[in-house]
């Protein structure tokens, strides 16, 4: 049953990859702010099309 | 900093959008076709493309790969852009993403019909056609990191959180589940055999449920319910928390869909723990997507949206919470290889996957075409019509699930089976069958009436292709490594070399897993009589396979009494060590195979194909009548075998020379016997049965499970 190892392994990987990713998004403050990312993503940014306005992009 | 305008781009929304609901009509279609199937084994009589085994693997990998593909697609294609407050990394991208992704789909559905399958349940696909779905995930990750790189938003909400989950883990689980050597140009054998086969097809498996169906799907729960309501999720924290638990717990999971069979029994306990353990993050989900609605059900009572969102997350509560009672041994002894297990998918892709697509569409229809619904009855009538569907689906399918159970372990008091003959356990559950078939027909009005809603709904609005929306910038930080920065503070600050970095070992560390695996021996106990299967009976399992015959037939005997006085002797792991791919199967609608060979004779199989009810009244196996008309393809046989001794079958330098003239040989003593049947004589005495398909299918269910007897014999 070898191929339990190369599973676990694969598993292992993945989680690291993870574990990995989520150290550095706690250190960066990913979750600093729990609360108004729930809030804020209620918000729409879409503005009426308004023609008078310079495009920048 | 000042304020930057930019577009969202809706045109590719709209192109996922429309792919979904096509493709939901036809996955689901396919998926009525095969329902009906079971009460009218005959309604498609000897059309190959439409037989069930064929059928069956369309219907999941349009469902799933077409219908909830594409539905997560246009979820996150326009979620993403507004919740990173940029535009999509590359319009390109997004468009490769899309055709590829349908020319995948066409593939499918061209491929499987014709029987071009690789057996393995949500990876049936042939090799070219993986190695496309590989790609264009790839161009669908570029495109994801793009985006996040050049957000205005510094924050990632939670629900992208669950799209780059998605992302990794399908993309490393389908790599390694399709390892394959391809013998021809739509044909491979996967490099595992047996009882390693299986567990990396169940590992995949799973997660093909876990990272497929229900990461993405989370990912859109998160963020629709709150839009549809119009207020913050319940928990943010929670949303976090269910996050990561999640994705390190479920996949440790897949053994659970091998319990009881030749796997090591510790590998099947670790699978039982760890879907115990699911039930903790999944409820913790549930919970964090209903409470959303706290204040908000006098909403709920109005708006058809919610009111999918509500039975969705309550159908994503019911099937993980089943799922890991499901896990404990006594109760998957039950319910293992009966329609429980079919019933149970159905509440998570019915409810969860089916309706909060459902919901979702409604709500963006809204959006990208800036109107209102064509009807909210029309909606409403959608949702009842499916929640029904729902449950005529999957409560007859409990009951048969358990009845057929039920009597499968049933002794008299002299210990004989009660219902010794399978058919009975089959004949007794047809009503629910029936039952179910209407459902699937409720469920799939439903659908159809929501696609005349959404068509009606986008004709009465007007569409924005490049939507204008402004935000603030992110404040820049420069590139190059600030004095005294350590080097991985710097790497973390660079998304894109992180990515690749971190694949790259992944793929490093894999290789080097995997390279040894194929050649060092594997510590399987092996048997001295297990043999190699003979050429023909090789082109035989071939047969098997491109049929879908383990659709239906397990080939895995479990170590039950009521299982080995039904079938014989237990399953054991040493004797799949040649069985490039395993054919155990995960259902069964009819009885397990693994001890056939040898039951009954060549005629029986022969008029069995023909007709099942020939030599079984009352049966509801379809009938093969192309396999007694086709000639038998022998021209990739000698490439078969070469293939097989390639991935370590030890057959001999004489049986790989003269492998044609082998098996012409033993087709022609199995046309021998068969005409010892005078009927057989009297009705095909001209015909040269020895080059027919059939012969190569009757060698391979004579071979099947004797060399364990032949070694007995021996001793």
């Amino acid at each position: 049953m070898s191929i339990l190892f190369m599973t676990i392994a694969v598993s292992l990987f993945i989680a690291i990859i993870f574990f990995i990713i989520f150290i550095r998004s706690v250190k960066s403050g990913q979750y600093d702010d729990l609360y108004s990312p729930s809030v804020r993503m209620l918000f729409d940014d879409e503005l009426v099309k308004d023609e008078t306005k310079e495009k920048t992009n | 900093m000042e304020k930057e305008q930019f577009y969202y781009d809706n045109k590719i929304v709209k192109m996922f959008f429309i792919a979904t609901v096509v493709w939901g009509i036809v996955g689901m279609l396919v998926g009525l076709m095969v329902a009906f199937l079971f009460n009218f084994p005959n309604y498609m009589e000897g059309i190959s493309w439409l037989s069930f085994g064929r059928l069956r693997p369309l219907h999941t990998n349009a469902v799933i790969f077409a219908f909830v593909g594409n539905g997560f697609f246009v979820g996150m294609y326009y979620s993403m852009q507004r919740l990173l407050k940029t535009r999509m990394f590359s319009d390109a991208l997004s468009k490769i993403h899309f055709w590829g992704w349908q020319l995948i789909i066409v593939a499918a559905a061209i491929t499987l019909p014709l029987g071009l399958t690789s057996s393995k349940e949500y990876a049936e696909l042939e090799w070219p056609i993986d190695i496309a779905i590989t790609l264009i995930w790839v161009v669908m990750g570029i495109n994801m990191i793009g985006t996040m790189i050049k957000r205005r938003q510094r924050h990632i909400y939670v629900a992208i959180w669950f799209y780059i989950a998605t992302f990794v883990t399908i993309a490393v689980l389908h790599i390694f589940n399709n390892l394959e050597l391809p013998v021809s140009a739509f044909k491979s054998y996967s490099v595992y055999a047996g009882v390693q086969d299986a567990m990396v097809q169940w590992w995949y498996g799973h997660n093909a449920v876990a990272f497929f169906l229900t990461t993405p799907m989370l990912g859109l729960m998160y963020y629709y319910v709150p839009k549809a309501a119009n207020r913050p999720v319940y928990s943010y924290r929670l949303s976090i928390i269910h996050f990561w638990t999640l994705i390190f717990i479920y996949i440790w999971a897949g053994p659970h869909h091998l319990l009881y069979t030749a796997l090591p029994e510790w590998a099947q306990n670790l699978g039982t723990v760890f879907s115990i353990m699911l039930i903790f993050p999944s409820w913790g989900g549930m919970i964090n997507g209903l409470l959303t609605l706290r204040g908000a059900w006098d909403k709920v009572r109005e708006d058809p949206i919610l009111k999918f969102f509500v039975v969705a997350i309550t159908g994503y509560g019911m099937s993980t919470f089943e799922g890991p009672m499901l896990s404990f041994k006594n109760l998957n002894a039950i319910g293992h290889y009966t329609d429980w297990i079919v019933g149970h998918v159905h509440i998570g892709t019915l409810a969860w996957n089916g309706f909060i697509i459902a919901g979702m569409l409604y709500w963006l229809a809204k959006k990208l075409w800036k109107t209102e619904l064509y009807s909210t009855k029309l909606a409403n009538l959608h949702f009842w019509i499916g929640t029904l569907g729902i449950l005529f689906y999957a409560l007859p399918l409990y009951v048969a699930g358990f009845t057929q159970a039920a009597m499968w372990k049933q002794f008299n008091p002299d210990g004989t089976l009660v219902y010794g003959n399978f058919l009975e356990t089959v004949t007794q559950i047809l009503p629910m069958y029936a039952m179910r078939a209407f459902g699937g027909t409720l469920y799939f009005i439903g659908f159809s009436i929501m696609a005349y809603n959404l068509v009606k709904t986008a004709k009465m609005g007007s569409t924005v292709e490049d939507e204008l929306a402004e935000a603030v910038p992110l404040k820049k930080i420069g590139a190059g490594r600030i004095a005294g920065e350590h080097w991985h503070s710097w790497l973390e600050r660079r998304t894109v070399l992180f990515t690749i970095l971190s694949t790259v070992a992944i793929i490093i560390g894999g290789a080097v897993e995997i390279v040894p695996l194929l050649v060092v021996d594997s510590n399987i106990p092996t048997i001295t009589s297990v043999k190699p299967y003979t050429p023909l009976e090789l082109e035989g399992r071939d047969i098997y396979i491109r049929e879908g015959c383990n659709n239906c037939h397990s080939q895995m005997i479990r170590p039950f009494r009521s299982e080995v006085e039904r079938y014989g002797e237990y399953s054991k792991a040493g004797e799949f060590v040649y069985d490039h791919p395993f054919l155990w199967g995960s259902k069964r609608t009819g009885p397990d195979v693994h001890r056939i060979g040898g039951k009954y004779n060549d005629n029986w199989h022969f008029n069995h194909m023909l007709d099942p009810r020939l030599t079984s009244p009352g049966s509801i196996m379809p009938q093969y009548p192309w396999i007694i008309k086709n000639d038998l393809d022998i021209s990739n046989t000698v490439n078969k075998v070469n293939g097989m001794i390639k991935l370590g079958v030890p057959y001999t330098q004489m049986e790989l020379d003269k492998a044609v003239y082998l098996l012409k040989n033993q087709a022609a003593q199995i046309e021998k016997n068969l005409r010892q049947d005078p009927e057989f004589v009297k009705n095909y005495g001209d015909a040269n049965i020895q080059d027919k398909e059939i012969v190569a299918l009757i060698a391979y269910l004579q071979r099947l499970g004797t060399d364990i007897k032949a070694g007995t014999a021996e001793n």
